[in-house]
C-alpha cells in the first residue's frame, strides 16, 4: 500500500501539474474574487472564509477523475484488482495520494492567500485547521466518486454532479469554524463536526469505493 | 496423484449479459499448460476474466487456491513517466518479490532499465508486461493473447519463460492464435458454445 501510495505520487510529481494544477486553480479564484467584489476591505474580510473554502473544494474537484482513470485506461487497474493487495487498500492509499497532491498543498497555501482577502488575523490558525481536518474528507468522497465514475467516458460531468452535495455538510462546518474565528467566537463544535466528517468517511468509503470498482472492472 | 492448481467444473460466463461460454470443465496440473484457441469472439478473454476472478461466473465451480494466479490482459499496465526498472519494481512490491533481476534477464530488458516505458516500441512493452509476470511469483498464469507485437526471437524468449516456469512446477492457460513450440494441450472455447442464447437476469449488472 505505500509502495502504491509513494508510486502515485512520483506519477503526479513526474508528469508535472500533479501539484500545480490545483494550486494554481486555488490562487486563480482567491485573486480574481476581490476583482470582483471590489476592493471594500469589510465586504472581503466577511466572504473570505466562504471564498477561502469554496475555492480550496473546487481545486480539489479539479484533479479527481484521473484517480482511477489514467489506471483504468492504461488497464494496471485490473491488475492491480487481481494483485494481492485488497481493494479497499487499493482506494484508500489513492485517496491518501490524491490528499498529498491537493489537499496538502492547498492547506499549506491557503494562508497565504487569505493575506489578499482580507481575513482577520484571529482566524489563520482556524483556517489552517479546518482544511487540514477537511480536505482529507474531500479526496476520500472523491476517490468514491471516481469509483463510481471509472468506466464511463466523459465521466466528469457525472463526477461533480455526485460528489459536490457530498461535500456539502464539511463545507458548512468548515466555512463556519472560519466566519466564527473571524468574529471572535467559540469554533471548538464546527472543527469537531469537520474532523468526525473526515473520519466516517475514512471508515465507510474504501469499502464502498470497492465494491463499486468491483462493478465497474466487469 | 496430483491436485490440480486450477479446475473448473460446468463454468458458465456471461459478456455483456449474454451467456457466451457454458458447460467448461478442465483442470490444469502442475507443470501443464493449456493453449484457448477459438475465432475472435468466442470468449477466452471472458473465460480468463472469469478465472482470474475479475467477474463472476454465471454457475459452476472454479477451484484454485487463493491469490495463485497472475493476471496478464492485453493492455500491460505500465506507467509511461516511471522506467522500466521503476514498473517492474513497484510490481515486485506488491507481489512481495525481491529481486527484478530474473524478470529483467528473461525478457531481455537489462539494456532498457532505465529508459521510461513511454520511449519503449510496443513489442519492448509487451516484454516488460511480460516480464511482470515473473516478479508476481504466482503458480497459474492465465495470458490473453501474449505475444501480440513480439518479434520471433521475443516469442522465443516468452516461451522459453513459459518453459521454465512449468518446469518449476507451474502453470499457464494461455489464450493465442500462434504457435509457441511449447508441449501443451489444447483447448478449443468455441465448443463450450451454448446451445441456446440465454440472457441474464435483468437486473444482473448490479449483484
Amino acid at each position: 500500500m505505500i509502495r502504491l501510495l509513494q508510486r502515485d505520487i512520483r506519477l503526479a510529481i513526474r508528469s508535472g501539474g500533479g501539484f500545480g494544477l490545483a494550486l494554481a486553480f486555488f490562487l486563480i479564484v482567491v485573486v480574481l474574487v476581490p476583482f470582483g467584489v471590489g476592493p471594500e476591505r469589510e465586504i472581503l474580510s466577511r466572504i473570505a472564509p466562504g471564498v477561502l473554502w469554496v475555492g480550496a473544494l473546487l481545486a480539489c474537484l479539479l484533479s479527481l477523475d484521473r484517480v482511477f482513470a489514467t489506471d483504468y485506461e492504461d488497464g494496471s487497474l485490473e491488475l492491480l484488482a487481481t494483485a494481492p493487495l485488497p481493494l479497499e487498500s487499493l482506494v484508500l492509499a489513492k485517496g491518501v495520494a490524491h490528499w498529498l497532491t491537493t489537499g496538502l498543498p492547498l492547506t499549506l497555501i491557503a494562508p497565504v492567500l487569505a493575506v489578499l482577502l482580507n481575513l482577520p488575523e484571529s482566524a489563520y490558525g482556524t483556517l489552517v485547521l479546518t482544511l487540514a481536518f477537511g480536505t482529507p474528507a474531500l479526496s476520500m468522497l472523491g476517490a468514491f466518486g471516481a469509483a463510481l465514475t471509472v468506466g464511463l467516458k466523459r465521466g466528469g460531468l457525472l463526477l461533480s454532479l455526485l460528489v459536490l452535495p457530498l461535500y456539502v455538510p464539511t463545507l458548512i462546518f468548515g466555512a463556519d469554524a472560519v466566519r466564527r474565528a473571524a468574529d471572535g467566537l467559540e469554533t471548538t463544535t464546527p472543527i469537531l463536526l469537520v474532523a468526525a466528517i473526515t473520519l466516517g468517511t475514512f471508515a465507510v468509503l474504501p469499502f464502498a469505493a470497492a465494491a463499486a470498482l468491483r462493478v465497474n472492472l466487469r | 496423484m496430483t491436485t490440480p492448481l486450477l479446475s473448473l467444473s460446468s463454468v458458465a460466463c456471461t459478456r455483456g449479459g449474454v451467456t457466451i461460454l457454458d458447460n467448461v470443465s478442465f483442470q490444469l496440473l502442475a507443470g501443464e499448460a493449456i493453449i484457448l484457441r477459438g475465432p475472435n469472439g468466442s470468449g477466452k478473454t471472458t473465460l480468463l476474466r472469469t478465472i482470474s476472478g475479475l467477474q463472476p461466473c454465471l454457475h459452476g465451480v472454479i477451484d484454485a487456491a487463493p491469490d495463485s494466479i497472475a493476471y496478464a490482459a492485453h493492455a500491460d499496465g505500465l506507467k509511461s513517466t516511471l522506467s522500466v526498472a521503476e514498473n517492474l519494481e513497484f510490481w515486485a512490491a506488491l507481489f512481495g518479490t525481491r529481486s527484478i533481476e530474473p524478470a529483467l534477464e528473461a525478457f531481455d530488458l537489462h539494456s532498457l532499465k532505465h529508459r521510461r516505458a513511454q520511449a519503449l516500441s510496443a513489442g519492448q512493452k509487451r516484454r516488460l508486461g511480460l516480464a511482470r509476470l515473473l516478479v508476481s511469483g504466482r503458480p497459474v498464469w492465465a495470458l490473453d493473447e501474449p505475444t501480440v507485437s513480439l518479434d520471433k526471437t521475443a516469442v522465443a524468449l516468452f516461451a522459453k519463460a513459459v518453459q521454465s516456469h512449468l518446469e518449476a512446477g507451474g502453470a499457464a492457460l494461455i489464450a493465442t492464435h500462434i504457435d509457441l513450440g511449447l508441449e501443451a494441450g489444447t483447448l478449443d472455447v468455441s465448443q463450450f458454445k451454448p446451445d441456446k442464447t440465454e440472457v441474464g437476469a435483468f437486473d444482473e449488472s448490479f449483484l
